[in-house]
């Protein structure tokens, strides 16, 4: 089977350019100006924008467990609608994927019956409990791309020592939430004056940043590759930079909601702005920003986090933390930082794509003969307007929701396959 | 007739939602409410009829028996709902404890929960008009309005009136309140208090001062509030003991006398004698602590009357 994409504005090599893309099988298998192949099946994507597909590489897809709030199926499905090709699934379900069987499991079932590839990342320990470390090797060679704790944070610092230099032993990525419980304590939302205002418990940053200082040591210590979730607060970049200057082998990833949104976006007690780590100052903001834009920020993630509307619609401070991410990150970020000309196109496109896919060290995505057809597709000019209908997530959770964004997926092509198709 | 408030089905979430003038209006509707409450027989029958329901998650029996009585003299009925004996404790939502109390038919709910902003989830699964009587930290605003009664009540008018608020400013939802409406009405608050019990930002959120030497705080005011400071926030590691907090921020005869000479003295109560007021202040000449407690039933049955349309 082959498929030509006609005429789109194709990121390649750095640069957005007017390029065709012939696919044969699951391959990309030639890439220039004005291909013709009359066995093709031709996409016209005249006046539409051609990315390498979008690698989203934090994701949790709640199953096994928690299937009533997604599963692999759905969760799969949302990402093709969102432009996602690849994703890492966070093991933090119930089971914890903290051993050979649950990766499997979690494996087999997406390649059966996923809308895009699931790389899975495993608990760096047993049940993610933090006490003692898992099987890391074994699950390696079953697959796994790097190893976390996400949604927990290890709070014992030589267990965070060990688990970093086994993960090193065996070529794995540490991957960090950082948050020290002790200064977290019952946090809702940022520590500030929105805070204050609306009588919530406050988070405060340093909760983030004391772990991120410690784990920059203990990497450094240990040799490990650190890789920090959902970076969050413009003190926490600064170690990073420095971290980066040092030498040290520490990338970091950035939520579009911590790009777009700040503690203010809380004041209506909408609980689908409650997550951790929570929406930050508008000086957090920015510093989130000009990291991106200089490469401080590696590359930017969802964190995407179901959770059902019953869950949802309790009280603030009942509610669970976490929002939907993959159907609304590209047109959330083109809509607020590219269409206003606060970060370049092509910036986005390389942070939720190649750059990602090389920290988890996945197959290179990039646009080139010989690489597996991961392709998203999409029109600028229109726009997506988030209805419960639109999500195909079974969780609604959302802060953008019933808003409209500008730009709209309208084709994802995974491993030459059209994975998701707008009408 | 121009500019009459109005306040049929309105909700009170917190006095951000209310003018000055409408806080004018509430505190002249709670005078007329003050005289029935004075009355040998105390009742009139001007919410016949309506249904009033007091939905505590958090208990409180002062404050409910003050909402209670308030709908009892108007002539609602009165339905509660205490949280440790109800489905709320048996891990039943709020949404679902809204759904089922909704079909019961009540008219106004008049809630208290720990939770900061759920009061906008009672009033939205049920559609009614809700009063909040204190939502987590949040806000207190029938706390505020029967503070904001008594002083004006006292004084005729809160505008250019220094007001010093002295205590766990941290963990009080009546400060919150009071700030917000007593500065609507030209009131200037300084609060006090040790910085571990002092929130983010106040002085920019809430416009008053901040002062964490209580002589400075106290320095020619006109009303002297105190708040109830709980052994919890020593387990919480915010002061050592409550003998050194009483030592640096006690109301006493010697710490008062910076304020004004015949400053009104108020508590939201409960007190604990001896910790954040003496009994030389509390039970002194110029305090109108008891007052409060009074003018809380008739600003509650002024709120309910005004929100529920009754007759005069």
């Amino acid at each position: 089977m082959k498929t030509l994409i006609k005429n789109g504005m194709v990121y390649h090599e750095g640069h957005i350019r007017k390029l065709d893309i012939l696919i044969e099988d699951t391959l990309i298998s030639k890439v220039g100006s004005q291909i013709e192949d009359k066995e093709s099946k031709v996409i016209d994507a005249k006046g539409k924008h051609v990315f390498p597909g979008f690698v989203d590489i934090h994701a949790h897809l709640r199953d096994p467990g928690h299937t009533y709030k997604e599963d692999i199926v759905s969760g799969t499905h949302a990402a093709a609608h969102g432009g996602v090709t690849s994703l890492c699934a966070m093991p933090n379900t119930e089971l914890v994927v903290d051993n050979i069987a649950t990766v499997d499991y979690v494996q087999r079932r997406a390649k059966d019956l996923g809308y895009a590839k699931v790389y899975v990342i495993a608990a760096m320990t047993k049940e993610s409990l933090g006490k003692e470390i898992s099987e890391m090797a074994t699950m390696k060679a079953g697959g796994i791309v790097g190893v976390s704790d996400d949604g927990n944070c290890v709070q014992d610092a030589k267990l965070m020592l060990n688990g970093m230099r086994y993960a090193r032993n065996f070529d794995l990525p540490v991957i960090i939430h950082a948050e020290d419980y002790s200064l977290a304590g019952k946090g809702q939302i940022n520590a500030g004056i929105v805070a204050t205002r609306l009588g919530l418990n406050g988070l405060t940053g340093l909760a983030e940043e004391t772990i991120i200082a410690r784990d920059i040591m203990l990497a450094e210590a240990a040799g490990a590759k650190l890789h920090i979730a959902h970076i969050s607060t413009a003190h926490s970049i600064e170690m990073v930079r420095d971290a980066k200057e040092r030498g040290l082998n520490v990338s970091c990833e950035v939520t579009p909601h911590h790009l777009i949104l700040t503690e203010e976006a809380c004041l209506g007690y909408d609980t689908n702005t409650k997550m951790k780590p929570p929406l930050r100052t508008e000086a957090d903001r920015q510093a989130c920003i000009r990291g991106l834009v200089d490469g401080t920020i590696d590359c930017i993630a969802t964190d995407h986090a179901p959770h059902a509307d019953f869950e949802k619609s309790r009280e603030f401070d009942h509610a669970p933390f976490g929002i939907i991410g993959f159907e609304t990150a590209f047109p959330a970020l083109y809509h607020y930082l590219v269409k206003p000309g606060i970060v370049v196109l092509e910036r986005i496109v390389e942070a939720y794509s190649l750059i990602p896919a090389q920290l988890m060290g996945l197959p290179d995505n990039s646009i080139q003969a010989g690489n597996a057809a991961d392709i998203t597709i999409v029109d600028l000019q229109d726009e997506s307007f988030i209805t419960e209908e639109f999500i195909l997530s079974k969780s609604k959770n959302t802060p953008w929701l019933n808003q409209t964004l500008a730009s709209k997926i309208i084709y994802t092509i995974v491993d030459g396959h059209i994975s998701w198709q707008e009408d | 007739m121009t500019d009459v408030p109005q306040f049929l089905g309105r909700n009170l979430f917190d006095l951000d939602d209310y003018s000055a003038a409408e806080i004018l209006y509430i505190l002249e509707a709670a005078k007329g409410m003050k005289e029935i409450n004075l009355r040998e027989y105390k009742k009139i029958p001007t919410l016949r009829g309506k249904t009033v329901c007091t939905l505590f998650v958090e208990n409180s029996t002062r404050t409910r028996m003050s909402f209670e009585l308030a709908a009892s003299r108007l002539s609602a009925d009165v339905v509660s709902f205490e949280a440790p004996i109800s489905s709320l404790g048996k891990g039943e939502s709020l949404q679902d404890t809204i759904y089922t109390l909704d079909a019961m038919g009540i008219d106004l709910y008049c809630f208290r929960h720990s939770s900061p902003g759920s009061p906008q989830l009672v009033h939205k699964y049920s559609g009614k008009p809700v009063i909040n009587g204190g939502d987590g930290r949040h806000a207190h605003p029938t706390q505020a309005l029967l503070d904001i009664f008594s002083i004006w009540e006292k004084l005729g008018s809160l505008e250019g009136l220094k007001v010093a608020i002295v205590g766990d400013i941290l963990n009080s939802r009546v400060v919150r309140s009071n700030m917000i409406g007593m500065r609507k009405l030209g009131a200037n608050i300084t609060v006090c208090g040790p910085r571990t019990l002092m929130p983010t930002g106040i002085e920019e959120v809430y416009g008053c001062r901040v002062e964490y030497q209580l002589a400075e705080a106290l320095r020619d005011a006109d009303v002297v509030m105190g708040l109830r400071m709980q052994m919890e926030r020593m387990t919480d590691g915010l002061f050592p003991s409550l003998e050194e907090y009483s030592k640096y921020y006690v109301l006493s005869k010697d710490t008062i006398k910076y304020a004004k000479e015949d400053a009104l003295i108020m508590h939201p109560g409960p007190m604990n004698r001896g910790v954040e007021i003496l009994p030389e202040i509390a039970d002194g000449k110029h305090s109108i602590i008891v007052e409060q407690v009074a003018n809380g039933v008739a600003i509650r049955m002024a709120l309910m009357f005004l929100i529920l349309g009754g007759k005069a």
